[in-house]
């Protein structure tokens, strides 16, 4: 960066002013002021970083410094503020870009992981000594000794293992970093792709560059991350598959019992953060009677914490729980059990405006009437609409309607506007309790647990034992068919006929007759589906993934 | 019962016993929390008693407030509506008539205030002008249709009593048109008409009182339904007296750019301007906590972030309110002494019954503490020993800060009047900014002060003395006789400025005598003027006026010095500050996404745990397993094959990754890292 500014000096302004549109571009992601200041501080300070390089350093700080501004103007900097995380830390890594930088370090590990024999796989990231360092699991409380250990185990095979690639990378690497301290003003323009090019190459960068590189100030950086998270570049990625792993899936049950002993670590320190937070239930009985309406926010599952407070505190009044988690839940069903199982109201309404007009003037006119609400996950796809929570918020409006909700996603207060957030009246409540969030995914499929909707693996080599080999040598054929054409979009199925003569080339049927009577066979097992194509001819598939496909056919190979 | 299901996600409870109401009170939550909770019940009351004051002041002030715009607003309607009548009789201007009278309020950005004023006005045109009123917002009327069916229901509701309502309830739903509307108001008309004199001796000049039909959030009304409504209502208006008011939060504009031309020259509007919010704030700090009023104060920093919410987030006069409720709710519940946050007789009282557990509380106050250790030894003894001679003193004490905000609110008002008016405003031109500086510290130290005192030195008399009647009015208008030397001191000084003037005018006529100018060359005036202004540098020769305005200076100096004292140096100012800021940001401006970002990045912060130290930008390997998982998405985030990571997992020594958990199977772990995205990624 220091190179684009010092020609701003002599050079054209048009070169200036794009320079310019690409701050503007990147920098408008982080908030308009902040952009005004930082272009400031660019021209003022051009000069003055190129004299001496640790200036940066400083800079950056005050950067901090400048972004903690608003947030100690909001007192953020209060002595002995308990909650709300460090915010010191400032919003200069909430808000900032993701660390772009090692994007591929991951494929490019598993590539070397899968490349290497298992011994070498952690001496191979000792050598890499950027992987070392950037992988988070190797704090720098205890690398010493993992180190140590290493060393002695490994140390006859280090010399000879260690993959030439990776070496010959790094050197590779160095070079392009050189070239690009040569590149001239255009620099900025031309980043986008001399980094593709470095990162086509291999992906360390920035530690071992050398120190000419770190004297970018941070809008430079800014400019690299930006090209780097939009950059079409190809992405290595490894290939392998859950499937590939000779390993069968679970079944949702055993999943669950192998969860449950795994027992979590800290279990100390959670119950006593529980402990602390039980202490509230009485305040928030008392907030919530006095008009407020309560939030929790914070990482980990809420579920839990309300289920106590709910058995501890709700036992003698009328309460309904709501799981905002649940992927059939609306707004209506809410009203609905509100109208029906609480108020005993056995007419219909027209609309759920309607609905909400019943109850606010039911509870208006019944003073007497008292009802908590328990909403997990109040920012669950099925509620964050605008409508529902607008309706939600109506309702916890009312003075006799208790509201405490929880809520997980990380945008989730964008939902409430003023007006809404007015209706809502909360007080907000960090509850962080590192629990899973086991019943809240409950609904959502797990890789790891075969999914009951599809055909597995093993129901497919079941049926196929109990048919003739003929009818396996058909069903064999169109599944390879199937796997050969996967690629193309536009595959449809197998046309009846192609089959057909397939088949009879491979002397499996004689008439079609007698193939129509297997796939109807076939059929009954919802083994294949048959569809009408445009044009009229039928069409088969087999309603089963590639992966699994594949694994039955190589199945079947092994056992022919 | 389970709250968990596969077929729904909504679980009522009831409890057993039916319709059984043993609904707790409230006080019973306000003690339990707290294992020895002195006094619970008795501060629970002070809270309620404090807070309903509060809010009925606030709400007196609202109306104070909102008073002038209501005025001229119901001047406006009944203009127009007169005009209406008139017409209606000789049908000379046709053209007039088709105009809906239209009054464009502009109520600022402040939109979770708006309801409240709305509804006060509401009420202050029911009763001074018109019976029908009806106020619609934009999401009940989606189309035209609805937008009728809400009128003429809320019309219907507005007017009918409660004979016939089952009757209006079916008609309501058959036919919703304009035409209908002006036929039922004729209809209404007609029949109360005999009624009126009776029953509306105020309003009984008219004979038709006109529909008055509230806009609240004109900007987010769909443009078709507001067009097609107005043309509609405007071909029908000789017979149906309409008025419309609009309410907006942005700007006049907005109704041209919603209405076209010919929609808006169908309209006759006059545009109203609420109070801004500023000044509403201004209002209600002054008569809420610049007062003795209530004996609840603020501390700097909480004041501080009440007002920054206000400023920076949304110019809520309501969200302020509720934060003040906040501090008020906390500062009872979590401090035993706000017991002796009440008006000063019943504060001697309470003093009298205290337990010894609370004398014991009143010792452990740091700013007692101080207090002890300032006086003579066998006092300090007595005070702490002895419970009688502390309750005296306490209440002594009590009276002592009563008296000290009095004063200190004099002296803040007078300070403020000197400073408001000075260029640059270095003390802040609002009172709220140079009360919180007050609080802060002792603001003479500060060198706004000292700046703001030179700025004083040189104020030209009118100014000085203008600002000296405020003053004097300032005390004045306090019974209180503490200061009234001060008030006495005032007069003497504005006495002083006025004799200054007829001496001065004598003074300028001597002086001008003296200066005889004569006819000189150009060097030599140069040179008299430069030895005139080294003679003005080094002989300085004050006049009057200058002595004087430096005795005034002084004066509000001393006062400065004397009583604005920062709470904190006040024996007992516990019980009546609330202090604990940042259980009130907690609550109000929380913020969410830092706090799951320190719980990702920094586990230790929650969980406390030494293991969990780490320099920044690493992540211990014991940290829970999210907090890992996390990391390594920031690591590589655009793509997580989970094979591999599971592989990568087995393969390490287990020492290395997880000294916790028994990896049966590595599968398991990779579960983790889905949550985690799901949850905190999917930005």
């Amino acid at each position: 960066m220091s190179k684009p500014e010092l020609k701003e000096d002599k050079m054209l302004e048009v070169q200036f002013v794009g320079d310019d549109d690409v701050l503007n571009h990147i920098l408008d992601r982080e908030g308009g002021a902040k952009l005004k200041k930082e272009r400031a501080q660019l021209l003022v300070n051009a000069k003055k970083i190129i004299k001496k390089p640790e200036y940066d350093l400083e800079e950056d700080d005050q950067e901090v410094l400048k972004d903690q501004n608003y947030v100690e103007v909001l007192g953020q900097d209060i002595q002995g503020s308990l909650k709300n995380g460090s915010a010191t830390d400032g919003g200069n890594k909430v808000y900032s870009f993701q660390n772009r930088k090692h994007s591929e370090k991951m494929a490019k590990l598993a590539s070397e992981l899968a490349k290497t024999p298992r011994k070498s796989v952690s001496f191979n990231l000792k050598n890499d000594p950027e992987i070392m360092i950037n992988i988070p699991q190797c704090s720098k409380g205890h690398p010493a000794s993992d180190k140590v250990q290493l060393k002695n185990n490994d140390k006859g095979e280090f010399l000879s293992t260690t993959p030439r690639g990776l070496r010959k990378r790094l050197m590779e690497d160095d070079e392009g970093v050189a070239q690009e301290c040569e590149e001239d003003a255009n620099e900025v323009i031309l980043r986008p792709k001399s980094q593709a090019q470095n990162r086509v190459v291999s992906a360390p960068v920035c530690k071992e560059t050398p120190s000419k590189k770190m004297k970018r100030d941070k809008t430079s950086d800014l400019v690299e991350e930006y090209f780097e998270a939009h950059s079409s570049s190809k992405v290595l990625t490894s290939d392998r598959t859950l499937q590939k792993l000779k390993r069968p899936k679970l079944d949702q049950q055993t999943l669950r019992n192998l969860l449950s002993k795994v027992a979590p670590s800290f279990s100390a320190e959670l119950k006593q953060l529980n402990q602390q937070y039980e202490q509230l239930f009485h305040k928030w009985m008392l907030q919530l009677h006095l008009g407020f309406n309560i939030v929790l926010y914070g990482l980990g599952s809420k579920r839990d914490l309300l289920e106590r407070f709910r058995t501890s505190m709700l036992q003698d009044s009328v309460h309904v729980v709501i799981n905002g988690f649940f992927p059939g839940i609306s707004v209506k069903s809410i009203l609905n059990s509100i109208t029906q199982e609480v108020l005993d109201h056995t007419g219909t309404f027209h609309s759920v405006l309607d609905q909400l007009d019943w109850i606010t003037n039911k509870f208006k006119e019944d003073s007497s009437l008292e009802l908590f609400l328990l909403i997990h996950n109040l920012d669950s796809q099925m509620l964050r609409g605008d409508k529902s929570q607008q309706i939600i918020g109506q309702l916890s409006s009312l003075q006799n309607i208790y509201l405490i909700a929880s809520i997980d996603h990380l945008n989730a207060p964008l939902m409430w506007d003023h007006a809404k957030q007015s209706l809502y009246n909360w007080l907000w409540y960090e509850t962080t309790t590192y629990s899973p969030y086991t019943e809240e995914t409950s609904y959502e499929n797990s890789l790891l647990v075969k999914q009951s909707g599809s055909l597995p693996l093993s129901s497919l080599t079941h049926v196929l034992r109990s048919l003739t080999p003929n009818a396996r040598g058909i069903f064999r054929l169109l599944s390879k068919y199937q796997l050969d054409n996967q690629e193309s979009p536009s595959y449809a199925g197998l046309s009846f006929q192609d089959f057909y003569q397939q088949c009879r080339e491979a002397f499996l049927v004689n008439s079609d007759l007698t193939l129509r009577a297997q796939l109807t066979e076939f059929r009954d097992h919802k083994l294949i589906r048959t569809k009408k194509g445009a044009d009229g001819v039928e069409y088969l598939l087999i309603p089963v993934d590639s992966g699994t496909l594949t694994d039955f056919l190589e199945k079947e190979e092994e056992e022919s | 019962m389970a709250t968990s299901s596969v077929s729904k996600g909504c679980f009522v409870f009831k409890p057993n016993f039916k319709k059984r109401k043993i609904s707790v009170p409230i006080e019973d939550y306000f003690n339990k929390g707290k294992d020895e909770s002195e006094d619970s019940k008795l501060r629970f009351e002070t809270y309620h008693l404090i807070w309903q004051q509060m809010k009925s002041e606030t709400q007196r002030l609202q109306e104070e407030l909102n008073k002038n715009l209501f005025d001229s607003l119901i001047e406006f309607l009944q203009k127009s509506h007169s005009g209406f009548q008139k017409n209606s009789k000789d049908w000379g201007s046709q053209i007039k008539l088709r105009e809906i009278p239209t009054a464009a309020l502009v109520l600022g950005v402040n939109v979770t205030d708006h309801d409240l004023t709305f509804r006060s006005l509401t009420e202050a045109l029911q009763s001074h002008v018109t019976p029908y009123v009806v106020s619609l917002q934009s999401k009940d009327c989606p189309d035209v249709k609805h937008f009728l069916q809400k009128l003429v229901s809320q019309l219907m509701d507005c007017c009918v009593d409660v004979e016939s309502k089952e009757e209006e309830s079916a008609q309501k739903k058959t036919h919703c048109s304009m035409d209908s509307l002006s036929s039922w108001y004729t209809n209404v008309t007609q029949k109360t008409d005999p009624k009126m004199p009776r029953k509306k001796r105020t309003s009984s000049q008219w004979q038709s009182p006109p529909v008055v039909l509230i806009l609240k959030d004109m900007e987010s009304f769909t443009t078709k339904v507001l067009q097609d409504f107005i043309i509609i209502s405007s071909q029908h208006l000789h017979e149906f007296p309409l008025i419309l008011i609009f309410g907006i939060a942005t700007s006049p504009i907005i109704i041209h750019r919603l209405l076209p031309h010919a929609v808006s020259s169908l309209l006759c509007i006059e545009l109203f301007q609420s109070l801004s919010c500023k000044e509403h704030l201004t209002t209600v700090l002054d008569k809420l906590l610049l007062t003795t009023q209530f004996p609840f104060k603020l501390s700097e920093k909480v004041l501080q972030i009440l007002t920054n919410i206000f400023l920076y987030h949304d110019f809520s006069i309501q969200n302020f309110i509720k934060g003040l409720q906040l501090s008020l709710l906390e500062h009872f519940y979590s401090q035993p002494l706000s017991v002796l946050c009440c008006s000063l007789p019943e504060a001697k009282r309470r003093i009298h019954s205290l337990s010894d557990n609370q004398c014991e509380n009143i010792r452990r106050l740091p700013s007692f503490r101080r207090y002890v250790e300032k006086q003579a030894s066998e006092k300090q003894v007595a005070l702490l020993t002895d419970e009688r001679f502390l309750k005296e003193e306490a209440q002594s004490l009590l009276e002592n800060l009563y008296v000290y905000h009095t004063n200190y609110f004099l002296v803040l008002r007078c300070l403020h009047q000197f400073t408001s008016s000075l260029p640059k405003y270095p003390l802040g031109r609002q009172i709220r900014e140079l009360y919180c500086t007050c609080l802060e510290k002792n603001i003479w130290d500060s060198e706004e002060y000292a700046s703001a005192l030179q700025l004083l030195r040189m104020l030209a008399k009118d100014e000085l003395m203008t600002i000296l009647e405020k003053c004097f009015k300032v005390f004045k208008s306090s019974s209180e006789k503490q200061l009234g030397s001060t008030a006495k001191k005032i007069e003497e000084l504005l006495a002083q400025f006025q004799s200054l003037d007829e001496a001065k005018e004598e003074e300028d006529t001597s002086g001008s005598h003296s200066k005889g100018l004569q006819k000189t060359d150009l060097y030599h005036l140069q040179k008299s003027l430069l030895e005139m202004k080294e003679l003005r540098r080094t002989s300085k020769k004050q006049t009057k006026f200058e002595v004087l305005r430096e005795k005034v200076v002084n004066f509000i100096d001393s006062l400065v010095r004397e009583y604005l004292l920062p709470p904190e140096t006040q024996p007992l100012h516990e019980a009546v500050y609330f202090s604990a800021a940042h259980t009130l940001r907690e609550h109000l401006n929380a913020a969410p996404r830092v706090a799951l970002h320190t719980a990702l990045n920094n586990p230790y912060y929650y969980l406390k745990n030494e293991a969990l130290k780490s320099e920044e930008g690493c992540i211990p390997n014991v940290a829970p397993d999210i907090c890992i998982a996390y990391k390594l998405h920031l690591e590589c985030s655009r793509l997580i094959n989970l094979v591999d990571w599971s592989e990568f997992i087995r393969g390490t020594p287990t020492t290395a990754w997880l000294p916790s958990s028994a990896m049966s199977a590595p599968g398991i772990r990779t579960s983790e890292p889905r949550a985690a995205e799901k949850r905190n990624v999917r930005t």
